[in-house]
């Protein structure tokens, strides 16, 4: 990545991975974002914590575009994300522009939603093969290597059923992976895990976040991880940030009374 | 023994009727196979359009009985200048029912999918249609198998309607042999029997096809273990399946 | 087009089918009582502690279910000549749904859970008080959406009865058609009249579905 470093040194400054700004999402009438702003630079790896109902996975959620916003915009790279320019003007976003704007995001669920009619090496392929338009050996090979990353190797030809819970989402991990996505979103990914192997998985990441510069957003509640993986910390409740510093700042001092009862609540 | 010999007069006779409620089974079910799927996917579609003229299409062919399709195929299309063939009105008639109550079979499956696999197939950006190919169906398909088994049945005993546009199928051929042998119960009996092994060998099948389906979505043994008798842990999920697909539900 | 259907001949077509419609209607309502009683016998018989029972009449039961309705009308009109043809219709129609009634009214029972039995045991119940009871009071509520839904496939089946000459609305239409020699209009009403009748009813019936749903 010698371009990337070199972009970095020169004085222009580079446009942030993400940006939301004044994005509203409302379901019904609950309103859930009310006119959020904040961007993350690239590299960034940003944990969001706050209160069940912050808004915190849906802004994954918006990201992942599995929900619309109803007002504001979200761009990547500096580019609109749900619009696009058409001229001077933005308009609503085509599939067809979505879908290449979405090869920038992989994402790894809660319940690892693995499709249980294929292999492991095939959850891992398919994606790569018949969206990224891999040859079936190009595509193989990165599995191969994937797996050795999670420490997956020799389940390859295994079926998801087969897997335990943190198998299961060590594969989906290395799925998310195979996408080379430039953004990673975690929707807490070791909630649904039984606590003795949340270890595992979180080391893994840890690995991955450390080794890349992937930009990661993180839904989490293990604060422990957050700690050590993320750059920054955000603090959400009622949908808007009420805090956010660094890691050591935030879990060691957070200045809001919010942030104090949240941190004392959960840790 | 008379109506030994007289059977075997008639063999020839059911194995040509037996041909024909073959055709019109298997001719029937494929093309409602096919009605179902375009029917039950346009059931999720996008367009308001779309989805309101499809139910009006599933509820017009599920509310206006098969005998009324088939007598209005039969009699009243050739007075529109459309003169069909009755094998082909027979296979029509039945495909347009049986496809109209499948949709709802293959609207169902796939609801039955989680979302989370929806989900999924977005974040690793695959077109709508390699997500409905590559994810969905293959996991719908194992759930409608044990309606689809259901209503071929449904269209096996359907097609005995045949007789009344005038084909010789199985069901005339039992009147025929009833006719020479003068033997209600003999002829009946027998013609019962056959249809149901028919049945029986169609309902093997498919659970064949439904043991398969599961086995691909890892949710059950393959069909050779299952053929083999052998494994015991395996036991429990064999045992149920005979027993919902013998459930004729159609309504 | 004007001169394939006339107006005229289907105002004459309507009083003999709705003539037809009433033998319809009186068709479903007592096959459907046959076959919800008799759904129910066939049920509680095959949990009969007793082989004897249980295995011939689950064997009949499949055997009935699985072959033709057409078949056994035309089999029962030509083996029993003194019953008239639409008692014969109802009763063999009432047969088989009771197969289909029996199937619907074993889930319900098997849904009850089995602590209920384990309690009537624990009471020291006889087994006519644990059913009438415990069990079917608990059975039969899960079981109504289906007995509407029967009643409504039921209905489109009784055209059936064509084969045993029995005037109900669709044979009525054939007849009418080939006496007039043009059966557009009867044929295409008959549908009609089956349309309005019978979605009006499922979609009834998907509502107390939902209700009873819980």
């Amino acid at each position: 990545m010698p371009t990337k470093s070199a972009a970095r040194t020169t004085a222009v400054p580079e446009p942030p991975r993400i940006q939301f700004e004044g994005v509203v999402k409302k379901f019904g009438l609950n309103t859930v974002l009310d006119g959020l702003d904040f961007s993350v630079a690239r590299g960034d790896r940003v944990t969001l914590i706050g209160p069940s109902g912050s808004g915190k996975t849906t802004i994954l959620r918006l990201l992942m575009t599995l929900e619309e916003a109803n007002g504001g915009l979200i761009s990547i790279d500096g580019e609109p994300f749900t619009h696009e320019r058409k001229g001077k003007r933005l308009v609503a976003a085509s599939e067809k522009y979505k879908r290449r704007m979405r090869t920038k995001i992989g994402m790894v669920f809660q319940q690892f939603n693995l499709f249980p009619n294929m292999t492991v090496r095939e959850n891992i392929t398919e994606a790569p093969q018949h969206v990224l338009g891999q040859s079936k050996d190009v595509a193989n090979m990165r599995a191969t290597e994937l797996l050795a990353q999670v420490g997956l190797e020799g389940k390859a030809d295994a079926h998801p059923s087969q897997l335990s819970g943190g198998q299961q989402q060590r594969v989906a991990i290395a799925r998310a992976l195979a996408m080379e996505p430039k953004i990673l979103l975690l929707d807490e990914v070791t909630s649904s895990l039984d606590p003795e192997i949340v270890a595992e998985v979180l080391a893994i990441l840890r690995d991955i976040a450390l080794s890349t510069d992937i930009t990661m957003l993180i839904v989490t509640h293990e604060m422990q991880f957050a700690r050590d993986v993320s750059n920054r910390v955000l603090m959400f409740d009622g949908g808007r940030i009420v805090e956010e510093d660094e890691p050591e700042a935030i879990f060691t001092n957070p200045r809001e009374k919010r942030t104090q009862d949240f941190l004392k609540a959960v840790l | 023994m008379n109506n030994v010999d007289a059977f075997i007069a008639a063999l020839p006779g059911i194995g040509r009727g037996i041909l024909v409620t073959l055709e019109l089974t298997l001719g029937g079910a494929v093309f409602a196979f096919l009605i179902a799927l375009a029917l039950g996917l346009a059931t999720r579609s996008r367009l308001l359009l779309v989805r309101g003229a499809t139910r009006i299409v599933i509820e017009f062919f599920r509310g206006t009985s098969l005998l009324v399709q088939l007598f209005w195929l039969f009699y009243v299309l050739p007075l529109l200048g459309i003169r069909l063939d009755s094998l082909f009105c027979g296979i029509l008639a039945l495909a347009l029912n049986y496809g109209a109550y499948g949709a709802e079979v293959v609207r169902g499956g796939i609801s039955a999918v989680s979302i989370g696999q929806f989900e999924a197939s977005r974040a690793l950006n695959f077109t709508s249609w390699q997500r409905m190919r590559r994810v969905i169906f293959p996991q719908a398909w194992a759930q409608m198998v044990p309606p689809f088994t259901n209503l071929l049945i449904q269209l096996l005993k359907g097609t005995a309607l045949a007789t009344f546009i005038l084909l010789h199928d199985l069901n005339f051929f039992i009147n025929e042999l009833r006719r020479s042998t003068g033997d209600t119960l003999f002829a009946y009996g027998i013609g019962l029997v056959i249809y149901f092994v028919i049945a029986y060998l169609l309902t093997l099948g498919m659970n064949a096809v439904e043991v398969r389906a599961k086995n691909r979505i890892a949710a059950g043994p393959t069909l050779r273990e299952v053929m083999g008798l052998k494994p015991p842990k395996a036991r429990s999920q064999i045992d149920q399946t005979p027993r919902s697909r013998m459930t004729g539900v159609i309504s | 087009m004007t001169d394939l259907w006339s107006w005229d001949r289907a105002f004459q077509a309507v009083p003999v089918l709705l003539e037809g419609f009433q033998i319809t209607l009186l068709a479903t309502a007592l096959g459907m009582v046959v076959a919800a009683i008799l759904g129910l016998a066939i049920a509680i018989s095959r949990r009969s502690q007793f082989r004897i029972i249980r295995w011939p009449v689950g064997a009949m039961n499949e055997f009935i279910r699985q072959t033709p309705l057409v078949v056994q009308l035309v089999f029962a009109y030509y083996l029993f000549t003194s019953i008239s043809p639409l008692q014969i219709g109802i009763t063999v129609i009432g047969i088989h749904y009771a197969t289909y009634m029996s199937e619907v009214y074993r889930a319900g029972i098997d849904g009850v859970a089995p602590g209920q039995w384990e309690a009537t045991r624990a009471l020291s119940m006889g087994p006519v008080r644990t059913w009438r009871a415990v069990i079917l009071p608990q059975a039969i509520r899960s079981t109504l959406p289906a007995l509407g839904n029967y009643a409504v496939s039921m209905f489109k089946e009784t055209p059936f009865l064509f084969a045993i000459s029995v005037v109900e609305m669709v044979t009525a239409a054939q007849q009418f058609g080939a006496q007039h020699f043009q059966y557009i209009e009867a044929i295409t009403l008959a549908g009609l009249i089956f349309l309005i009748a019978s979605y009006p009813t499922s979609l009834l019936i998907r509502k107390l579905e939902t209700r009873l749903a819980y």
